[in-house]
């Protein structure tokens, strides 16, 4: 049975959707988090060379992967908004943004923490934190920039090449471990494959695999409102049975 | 060495939990929660609209 795709692409069709997959979501993200954490805590052993501090891995990297694919779907939701003027497509880039500026925070919050008993420093200006930080203000720009003007449709278009154009930040986040001689660690994870323990790898994919859906739950979420907020003129809003009860 | 490293080095689970964990914990909470009053107010601003529809077409 083909589906027919670009039915979910008009806010009308997809409200509904997005209220179906939320609790899918939301419920699976909540028990991939408890898994996760077992597995981090109870079943993966203590690092050799850096003990139980290790553990903040299976926080930190999901954050920090999220921080950064949110940011990539934003931009590019935001230029599908910018060339075809799909009205849909906005909204998504508007409610992924906060998403994806709590998991840049989170990163570096954890980084922090983490960095204190590793490096003996919370923060240094190393090119990998540097640019991670640079990630937070691009979020933190966008959100601002929408929230500025006042006509919804010409802040789309502003906030959609400001993050057009920041996502040239993103290459340079990953690469920055390679291209420069950083304190940060290089990347654990390979193609070519990793040294991580199994038990390691279990929890910190299960936990990557709860933020995921965690944020896909939660910016559902936040789009309907946005849908419900830009749409209210439409009558299909006004028939919708949480707005009549 | 301070305060803070020497218990850090002495509680290391705890300093993880209560740092990184349970901020990151509190931030989903806090987020959740905002996403949920927001829709709560847009839903009664989408309400407050109809009704104010609704009065303007009976007195028309």
């Amino acid at each position: 049975m083909a589906i027919n795709w670009f039915k979910y692409s008009a806010p009308t069709t997809f409200y509904g959707l997005a209220g179906k997959l939320i609790p899918w979501f939301a419920i699976s993200a909540a028990i991939l988090f408890a898994i996760g954490l077992y597995i981090g805590f109870v079943v993966a052993p203590a690092d050799a060379q850096q003990g139980e501090f290790y553990r903040i891995i299976f926080i930190h990297v999901p954050s920090s992967i999220l921080s950064m694919f949110l940011y990539m779907i934003m931009a590019g939701y935001a230029a599908l908004g910018l060339i075809f003027n799909t009205r849909l497509s906005a909204m998504m880039a508007t409610a992924i943004a906060p998403t994806g500026a709590l998991f840049a925070f989170i990163s570096l919050w954890t980084g922090a923490l983490w960095g204190k008993p590793m490096w003996g420093a919370w923060w240094v200006w190393d090119a990998r934190l540097t640019s991670e930080l640079i990630l937070l203000f691009l979020y933190l720009g966008f959100i601002a920039l929408h929230a500025s003007i006042d006509d919804p449709r010409r802040a789309d278009r502003a906030s959609a090449l400001l993050a057009i154009v920041g996502s040239v930040n993103v290459p340079i986040i990953y690469f920055s471990v390679k291209w420069w001689n950083t304190l940060h660690q290089g990347s654990t994870i390979k193609f070519t494959g990793t040294s991580m323990h199994v038990a390691m790898q279990q929890a910190m994919f299960t936990v990557l695999a709860a933020c995921w859906l965690y944020a896909i739950a939660i910016v559902l979420a936040r789009v309907r409102s946005i849908i419900l907020e830009r749409e209210r003129n439409t009558t299909w809003i006004t028939e919708l049975p949480e707005v009549r009860s | 060495m301070s305060g803070l490293d020497i218990w850090m080095r002495e509680n290391p689970l705890t300093y993880i939990w209560l740092g990184s964990y349970g901020v990151a914990l509190l931030i989903f909470a806090i987020e959740i929660a905002m996403v949920r009053h927001k829709r709560k107010i847009t839903l009664q601003q989408v309400r407050l609209m109809r009704d104010a529809d609704d009065e303007a077409g009976d007195e028309e």
